[in-house]
């Protein structure tokens, strides 16, 4: 079925020069102005080793660092009813979301992923800020429903990377459904006892923030990143007022208790691995160098199971 | 003195002269202006007619927000007794953008969460304008959870520009806030029903609207975006918000045909701030055929159908 879309588009733009390759091929850090090489960065998560500055990744880019060897399964997410409204602002939907199917190569602006993150295997949806500012229209909608359905007939955790400027405007009051239908599909996943974990990127804003990415059960958000429900120049225009430095980043929604943890890229992994672990009741991992070729060691589950009972008789 | 919106101007000229008529026989005795008065009421109401069966959706915008427009506290005065209000989020503040409270809706005891503008600058003030802060959206937590809990129906009022940006909101969580009343929206086992009765805003609607039934009055709109803050993004100009109006299919009808919501209720004709007892008295009577219809489902069907409900919107549009 997926053929066309498999085999033959990406042969089709085979046919023109790869565009991610940046044309300049040193990068400059938005913070400091320090200069990247394109290389380096990629090497180091996209984060600038002098400020420590994150740079946005698109979803395939960011599934290639998080899950093991860089492998997932891509899991197919519904076709949708392209532009119900037959919108036009200064040009029409249907050519933007061309022009942004072009861009990225993808359907829309949320990728399902199924894969292991330290041998622990897991359901990702990534939102990606490159197709549309990572609006939430119908298509990502169904996306993150499909995303929490597959967690839940596979029995895994579900987490959830956000980066979106919030509503597709262009889809109306279908977009302004999706927060409602994306509550549901985290309500689903949690029902079925599953950890929902978000992972707040930047920027996050909007209705995307008022509905399933500020509902999981930990949520976790990488440094300096924009979250909040309206913008900063919204805000500015309401109360006329210069906004407290630091507004509306990672670190001031930690201060303030919406976030469990601001992570860093590189611990992202392991501490997703862990909690996911945790939540699982799974036993703690074996390390790599006592760990044996076939099957994991008889005595773990049963120290595993032990722990938690003693956990549970202490709570 | 009446407030005339723009595209009332045939009828306010036709108002203003039945007015000088009837000033004039109360001048001079004996002149007969009865006949020429009834006429141009005729003409009156029968232009009213014409101009609001063919409103723009920016007209219905202005209309929508209409500041004769009959708004949530009116709607619990007539058609709720008992009113008790109750207040507080138990975590920080009280929040009179959202009233809330138990009641009795004809008879039956329930649950109501209703967005109060305001009607005048100390109202409005109090009320913020109809727009909540995290606090009210955790108020409406509150109750929906009491009302879970003693089997009361939700009966949500819907009027708010969206939820309200500032500082302060951000700081305790406004995205979070909303989410969570979305999300308790679904999760409760007793019916709930949400009658958008002016403007539907956004996030900061969807928060109480997430039910079972849900109505919009005629010139009510429910949107995404107001139609100046997408015409600001999109057109980058936000005196393009007559088409921002009309490209986002913001009204009663076009929700209607796009599956988002269950009914349309009739105005008055001229709206609902003309006759203000009526409008309600109808979206009462709609209310009452809701609840009847879901009162006595188990908690579980009632809790799927909501979910189902909403998961199908957008599935069958061709």
């Amino acid at each position: 079925m997926n053929w066309i879309e498999n085999v033959v588009r990406p042969k089709i733009r085979g046919l023109w020069p790869k565009r991610e390759v940046p044309e300049n091929l040193w990068v400059k850090c938005p913070e400091t102005g320090e200069m990247v090489f394109h290389q380096d960065l990629e090497a180091n998560q996209f984060v600038f080793p002098g400020s420590g500055y994150h740079q946005r990744m698109d979803a395939p880019t960011r599934l290639r660092h998080l899950m093991d060897d860089g492998a997932w399964e891509t899991i197919p997410t519904p076709s949708v009813v392209a532009d119900p409204l037959r919108f036009r602002d200064e040009r029409r939907y249907t050519d933007r979301l061309k022009t942004a199917k072009a861009k990225t190569g993808r359907e829309d602006a949320v990728v399902v992923a199924a894969g292991a993150i330290e041998a622990v295997p897991v359901v990702v949806a990534v939102q990606d800020f490159d197709f549309m500012g990572g609006s939430l229209g119908m298509a990502a909608g169904e996306a993150i429903v499909t995303g929490a359905r597959t967690a839940v007939e596979r029995h895994l955790p579900y987490i959830l990377f956000a980066a979106s400027g919030g509503a597709r405007m262009q889809e109306g009051i279908l977009s302004l459904m999706q927060m409602p239908r994306t509550t549901v599909a985290v309500e689903e996943v949690k029902e079925a006892g599953l950890p929902y974990v978000v992972v707040l990127t930047n920027p996050t804003t909007g209705g995307v923030t008022a509905s399933y990415a500020m509902l999981g059960d930990v949520q976790i958000a990488e440094p300096g990143a924009l979250i909040g429900f309206a913008g900063p120049r919204v805000i500015e225009q309401t109360i006329r007022e210069k906004l407290p430095e630091g507004f509306q980043r990672s670190e001031y929604l930690m201060e303030h208790g919406m976030v469990d943890m601001v992570v860093h890229r590189h611990e992202l992994r392991a501490t997703l691995a862990r909690l996911c672990r945790l939540l699982m009741k799974q036993p703690e991992p074996v390390r790599a160098a006592e760990l044996e070729p076939a099957e994991p060691a008889p005595e773990q589950p049963a120290r595993a199971e032990g722990d938690s009972e003693t956990a549970s008789a202490a709570a | 003195m009446r407030t005339f919106l723009d595209f009332e101007k045939p009828v306010a000229d036709l108002e203003g002269q039945i007015q000088d008529l009837k000033r004039l026989e109360d001048g001079e005795d004996g002149v007969s202006v009865a006949e020429e008065v009834s006429a141009l009421e005729r003409k009156a109401h029968e232009a009213l007619k014409a101009i609001y069966s063919k409103l723009t959706p920016w007209q219905k915008t202005q209309v929508a927000r209409h500041p004769d427009r009959p708004h949530a506290r009116h709607y619990i005065e007539r058609l709720f007794t008992e009113f008790t209000p109750l207040a507080g989020d138990r975590k920080f503040a009280e929040d009179n953008a959202i009233l809330a409270g138990l009641a009795r809706f004809r008879g039956e005891a329930v649950a109501v969460l209703a967005q109060e503008k305001g009607s005048d600058t100390q109202g409005r003030i109090k009320h913020n304008f109809g727009m909540a802060r995290p606090e009210g959206y955790r108020k409406a937590v509150r109750i929906m959870e009491l009302a879970d809990r003693f089997g009361l129906p939700v009966v949500s009022l819907v009027d708010t520009a969206g939820a309200y940006p500032g500082i302060g909101a951000e700081e305790r969580g406004q995205a979070e806030a909303i989410a969570r009343s979305t999300e308790m929206c679904l999760k409760i086992g007793v019916p709930n029903v949400a009658v958008v009765i002016g403007e539907g805003g956004s996030g900061g609607a969807i928060a109480i609207a997430t039910a079972n039934r849900v109505f919009m009055l005629e010139h009510a709109i429910y949107s995404v975006i107001s139609p100046e803050g997408a015409a600001s993004i999109l057109w980058k100009d936000s005196s393009r918000a007559q088409d921002a109006a009309t490209a986002m299919k913001i009204t009663a009808t076009d929700l209607l045909g796009l599956k988002v919501i269950d009914g349309v209720i009739a105005e008055p004709v001229g709206g609902a701030h003309r006759a203000p007892a009526e409008a309600i008295n109808r979206a009462g009577d709609r209310i009452e055929t809701a609840l009847r219809d879901l009162v006595g489902q188990p908690p579980d069907a009632l809790r799927r159908a909501r979910r189902d409900k909403f998961l199908a919107i957008g599935r069958t549009l061709g």
